[in-house]
């Protein structure tokens, strides 16, 4: 009851297709195994599978099993004690925090990658930058029409992802909510939810009205990036691994994992991998790798 | 005994149906198997209808119901109003059927009624065909064809809207209805037609007052029968409605994106905590589904039993 209890405040994943995966080694193993429980975040778990692959033809007498199920999950898990390494697209809420504490956890946080989220429309919208406050007010459902924000006498058709994908809520937070936590704005209810990214991207590629957004590794060339501006006046930024790793890019996170106190032994290196070597692996996945003086 | 038997068949000089001892013992089990059979598919379907109780009952107390009735559908946000989405699935049904009703009834009418024996014979497996196609199938076709002819066609800001989803659901409930509706003319009399036709009817009009009016008992069944298809219909609907949780409130709606009960449950069950109040309210939505579905066969069934009640003909 207490893990569903904190899944159900965790971010599921944007994929719903994320469901658990364990890899295990083949009898090749050798008699000194040691196991590494690796559980959270959807949005990361394919990419730490893919480390975790990788880093097993390495070392051979690790065994890393990963499985997703949400931040909430993962963070729950390394709570209890169940696993070493919890990974999370948000950082632990004060409440997490508490429970750790009562448990005698001292939660460690390691950055292990960044995401971004871009917005984007149909290549004939001739709109090329929005500020935050315009997309916010736009999925508030204020504005209804693109010449309202400088484009074409168009409607506008929102498009989201559906409620229970992390991606949703990130995008809620930090756009439509512009990052206050004391707001309380919804998506209008006008908002169409895609169960998955092709949903989008299938919209998007052909409807000239519409606005869409998900994650930038998930953005195929056939729909357009939209430049951010941070407030009216300030640059509009386009996504991209450079503009998200100075920081300029304003609507971008930090993925973490988090050990239950500083990480020894095996743990320790593996960690350390997944921050230098392995950080080859997180574009390919669509992600942006941790800048180098970050190591 | 069973030489006895068969000497007996011998001097009849007549084959009969197998007969004796010899067989008993193997009937008797076989009947016992199909009867266990029988018997355990009930089983089964009261065991998942009280999983679906068990699990779905709790919204009922944890979330009041004027919110459960309300009008905003936000799970994540503790906003569990289910109105949306029973309108939702309402309205797309409703309209398939509209859609699927007449072109229905006017195949079955052609398939029975008008074409030749040869094209009978090529239509009913064709049209049974049809139902054999999947849904996801249906739902991608849907997407990337069918709703960027409607935006385009009617105007709309999306082709996302209720009234694509509709067209996909027609199109799944018409095998259904074009076959049952098909059986239920097959069930009128010769007579009737002859008598039609003896009194001086065209055969539009025989065909029209005569023949369809007294199988409509059974076109009645194929259309709840259609119904029952649409309603819980959950993939298509899912990929071509927009699933946009408005409250349809005027027949504009059918033009715009809407969200079903159906897709609201499998978009939202994979990723839900179990035992959350979200999963009580999913397995909620299944629940008002379930009764929805069950009146809906059950005017079905009680169409059927006045056919057969009346003979099938009025």
């Amino acid at each position: 009851m207490l893990l569903a209890g904190c899944a159900a405040s965790g971010r599921g994943g944007p994929r719903p297709a994320a469901m658990p995966a364990t890899l295990l080694r083949g009898n090749a193993a050798p008699a000194s195994t040691f196991t590494l429980q690796n559980t959270g975040s959807d949005t990361l778990v394919n990419l730490a599978l893919a480390w975790a692959e990788r880093y097993m033809e390495i070392h051979p007498e690790v065994r890393i099993s990963v499985t997703g199920g949400g931040s909430g999950t993962g963070i729950a898990a390394l709570i209890n004690g169940t696993i070493q390494i919890a990974n999370a697209s948000r950082e632990m809420s004060p409440e997490e925090l508490e429970t750790a504490r009562k448990n005698g956890i001292t939660p460690v946080r390691f950055t292990v990658a960044l995401d971004a989220i871009a917005v984007v429309e149909n290549p004939e919208n001739p709109v090329k930058g929005l500020t935050i406050d315009q997309i916010s007010d736009m999925y508030k459902g204020k504005f209804s029409r693109w010449d309202q924000v400088g484009g074409e006498d168009r409607p506008v058709v929102l498009l989201s992802r559906e409620s229970n994908s992390g991606t949703y809520v990130y995008f809620l937070e930090q756009v439509v909510r512009k990052g206050d936590p004391k707001a309380n704005a919804l998506f209008s209810p006008q908002t169409l939810l895609m169960p998955s990214s092709e949903g989008i991207t299938a919209e998007v590629r052909q409807n000239p009205n519409s606005i869409g957004y998900d994650g930038l590794g998930y953005v195929t060339p056939d729909m357009k990036k939209v430049a951010i501006a941070r407030r009216a006046g300030a640059p509009y930024v386009l996504p991209s691994a450079a503009s998200v790793r100075d920081g300029s890019y304003p609507v971008s996170r930090p993925l973490f994992m988090y050990t239950a106190g500083q990480p020894t032994g095996q743990v320790r290196t593996y960690l350390s991998w997944v921050m230098q070597d392995g950080q080859e692996l997180v574009k390919e996945l669509g992600f942006v790798p941790l800048p180098e003086s970050g190591k | 005994m069973s030489s006895a038997a068969s000497r007996e068949v011998e001097r009849q000089g007549a084959p009969r149906p197998l007969a004796g001892r010899a067989f008993g013992a193997g009937e008797f089990a076989m009947e016992a198997l199909i009867r266990v059979l029988g018997f355990s598919t009930i089983g089964f379907v009261l065991l998942i209808f009280i999983f679906l109780l068990r699990e779905g009952v709790p919204v009922f107390f944890e979330v009041p119901a004027r919110g459960l009735f309300s009008t905003l559908w936000y799970p994540t946000f503790k906003l569990f109003g289910t109105l949306p989405l029973i309108l939702g699935s309402v309205l797309v049904t409703v309209a398939s059927i509209v859609i699927a009703l007449p072109l229905g009834v006017a195949t079955a009418v052609f398939v029975r009624e008008v074409a030749p024996r040869w094209a009978r014979e090529v239509l009913k497996p064709v049209i049974e065909v049809l139902a054999g196609i999947p849904s996801v199938v249906l739902g991608f076709f849907g997407m990337t064809y069918v709703a960027p002819l409607v935006r385009v066609l009617l105007g709309a800001p999306t082709g996302l809207t209720a009234f694509s989803g509709a067209l996909l659901l027609a199109y799944m409930a018409l095998p259904t209805i074009i076959s049952v509706a098909e059986d239920a003319l097959d069930a009128v009399p010769r007579g009737y037609r002859d008598a039609g036709l003896a009194m001086g009817a065209t055969r539009w009009q025989t065909i029209w007052r005569v023949v369809v009016p007294a199988g409509r008992s059974g076109i009645l069944t194929a259309v709840m029968l259609g119904m029952g298809r649409a309603i819980g219909e959950t993939m298509a609907v899912m990929m071509v409605t927009g699933n946009a949780a408005v409250m349809p409130t005027t027949l504009a709606f059918l033009f715009k994106p809407v969200r079903t009960m159906t897709a609201t449950i499998a978009a939202e069950m994979g990723e839900v905590a179990r035992g959350s109040t979200h999963y009580h309210a999913l397995f909620g939505i299944g629940i008002i589904l379930f009764v929805l579905t069950f009146f809906i066969n059950l005017a079905a069934a009680k169409a059927i039993f006045q056919k057969r009640r009346r003979g099938g003909l009025r």
